[in-house]
């Protein structure tokens, strides 16, 4: 929402692809700024306390968007052609946008194992999740860890949002739906488990799109809140998720 | 014991005191807000109850609200003259129906409030019954996130679903009759009775819940929260402990949701909202937790602070930073019982009782 709103605004100064950039920087400061001020210090807290606390925080980067922005709805214009142009895949119209936000997508999912797989800091950030304090033994500075990990999901929301605005548009209030249907996802994929993601975000997508046809529209929203009900309920690895390695996770 | 009804008298008196004030300041009016705020306090403690007491958090209450004045409105308002199944011949027979004239002066056959009542009651133990068994399984933020799921899908729920009136609810709600002729509305002829009657049971309710906390199943409860394995350990069934307050919560919920729906006559998709669940833990929250009294106190001052709309546009995210402070400073919650021996350690701290952080 953040994303999609300050690229919004900037598009009206500087070229796209510059208000971007520049929304997507702007939203890893403030998710930085967001761990630092309110996560940081906090001496060993729990899940719960920080999920508390981001519902808080959520609540208020909310109530400033409104006050600035006001409740009216915005989207950035199309990357490539406008609304009704459209590309012939094999027979099949698609909006030159919906290529832009799958590209993007695959790209996100490509960096995103890359760095894990790849880089020092990706291992190092998984040695932090997988368990704090062995990685602290090792010499990680799970501290810095965690404020990377607020950055970079950060980016790859700002970024989503950009991407997504020209087809969905922008509000004060779409951000909340939002991260209730991002954590539906990441736990219907497996926590920690990015390409599982991607497959289980495109099965809550398809599922939700096509219960319009059985259930008014307006319920769209609360079948995925009731997929993630039922996930948790009875099977709370995810769908691709291990038994064994949701075990060592507390539910 | 006799501290506990002595606080509770006190509590009484403070109510009679607010109303006499009114009564010698001419300010009548501000009882309307404060009588609100006695509907809005009564799902406060019994949120209290669950989140303090039995250490289960829940961001869904605004839901059971929205379950027990949804179903209320719509029985009170909906027109059953054309309809004639067996159940309305048998409701009619029963004396379950009122007929009653609309403001346009047409008749109009509803079911009667006292049943409309029961009807909510008895949907929201269920639905508290069936979704609390396999949530109360979960444990942390898994918990946090299903019961904000609860409540969300029941917000879509009212505000998707035609016959209760999408985005724009139910009015026209009549009042919810009382023997002797009395009557909860937010008619302004009534307004000191209403006033006494929605303190009344609130005060009702908080001794309940005392009394409850002060017995075996609050001492069980205590235990679950301080360490629910040592409790399991001890023959304290954990599981129907929770469930049971759950439930509990989930009806002071919706007796809320139906008296505040008759007494300002109507209810509208908002009630159903995220924020306001957020509202309800940040107010026991800061009222302490497991602190009932501060949990109370606490509603009734932010409460009609609100609703006099003292914090204009700011109102929902006044919630949020009272949430996040107190999650930041005092995750225990602000006004908890040890508050006062808690500062005279911090102030009279000696270097060698220092704990090790």
């Amino acid at each position: 929402m953040l994303g999609g709103m300050t690229a919004v605004t900037l598009n009206q100064f500087v070229p796209m692809p510059l208000a971007i950039l520049l929304a997507v920087v702007l939203t890893m400061i403030v998710g930085a700024v967001i761990e630092i001020v309110f996560i940081r210090w906090l001496y060993k807290p729990s899940v719960l306390r920080m999920v508390i606390i981001t519902i808080g925080v959520s609540i208020l980067i909310r109530e400033i968007a409104l006050h600035i922005w006001g409740d009216g709805v915005r989207a950035l214009p199309y990357f490539t052609g406008s609304s009704v142009t459209s590309i012939n895949l094999g027979g099949v119209y698609v909006s030159s946008q919906v290529l832009w936000v799958v590209g993007a997508g695959g790209l996100a999912v490509a960096a995103l194992t890359a760095f894990f797989n790849l880089t020092m800091l990706g291992r190092q950030m998984r040695a932090c999740a997988a368990n704090r304090d062995a990685a602290r033994l090792c010499g990680i500075d799970t501290g810095n860890m965690v404020t990377l990990s607020f950055i970079l999901s950060a980016a790859i929301g700002a970024i989503g949002g950009c991407v997504v605005c020209p087809i969905t548009y922008v509000q004060y209030d779409s951000g909340t739906p939002l991260a209730i249907k991002g954590f539906t996802v990441a736990i219907l994929g497996g926590l920690g488990n990015s390409t599982a993601a991607v497959g289980a975000g495109m099965i809550l997508g398809i599922l939700e799109s096509f219960s319009i046809w059985v259930l008014p529209t307006a319920y769209k929203e609360a079948i995925s809140i009731a997929i993630l009900l039922v996930i948790l309920f009875f099977k709370p690895s995810g769908i691709f998720g291990s038994a064994e390695a949701a075990r060592l996770k507390e539910f | 014991m006799a501290r506990r009804y002595f606080a509770i008298a006190a509590f009484a008196g403070l109510i009679v005191a607010i109303q006499l004030t009114t009564l010698v300041t001419g300010t009548a009016y501000y009882l309307t807000q404060l009588t609100m705020t006695a509907y809005y306090s009564l799902i406060v403690v019994g949120l209290c109850m669950l989140i303090g007491y039995a250490g289960q958090i829940s961001l869904g209450h605004a839901g059971f609200f929205a379950i027990g004045g949804y179903v209320t409105a719509f029985l009170t308002t909906f027109d059953l003259k054309s309809h004639h199944g067996a159940l309305v011949s048998l409701l009619m027979k029963s004396g379950g129906l009122v007929s009653r004239q609309d403001v346009y002066g047409g008749s109009l056959l509803t079911v009667h409030p006292w049943l409309a009542c029961v009807a909510a009651i008895l949907l929201t133990v269920v639905v508290a019954y069936l979704v609390g068994g396999p949530v109360l399984k979960l444990k942390g933020h898994y918990l946090a996130m299903a019961t904000l799921g609860i409540g969300i899908i029941v917000y879509r729920i009212v505000l998707g679903t035609e016959f209760l009136g999408a985005a724009d609810g139910i009015s026209e709600v009549p009042g919810f009759p009382l023997p002797g002729g009395l009557l909860i509305t937010g008619d302004a002829s009534s307004r000191v009775f209403n006033y006494y009657l929605a303190w009344g049971l609130m005060i009702l309710g908080m001794a309940l819940l005392l009394n409850l906390i002060h017995s075996r199943i609050g001492r069980a409860l205590a235990a679950v929260h301080g360490a629910e394995d040592a409790a399991e350990a001890m023959g304290i069934p954990t599981a129907r402990y929770k469930l049971h307050t759950f439930v509990l919560s989930a009806v002071f919920a919706a007796l809320a949701g139906v008296l505040l729906t008759h007494y300002n006559g109507g209810i509208g998709p908002s009630e159903a909202g995220v924020m306001k669940s957020v509202r309800y833990v940040a107010i026991v929250a800061i009222g302490g937790m497991a602190n009932l009294w501060g949990a109370l106190s606490m509603s009734l001052v932010l409460n009609y602070l609100s609703l006099r709309g003292y914090f204009g546009t700011y109102d929902d995210a006044v919630f949020g930073v009272i949430l996040i402070l107190i999650m930041l400073f005092a995750p225990d919650g602000l006004l908890r019982r040890h508050l006062l021996s808690d500062l005279k350690r911090v102030v009279s701290r000696d270097p060698e009782g220092e704990e090790a952080p």
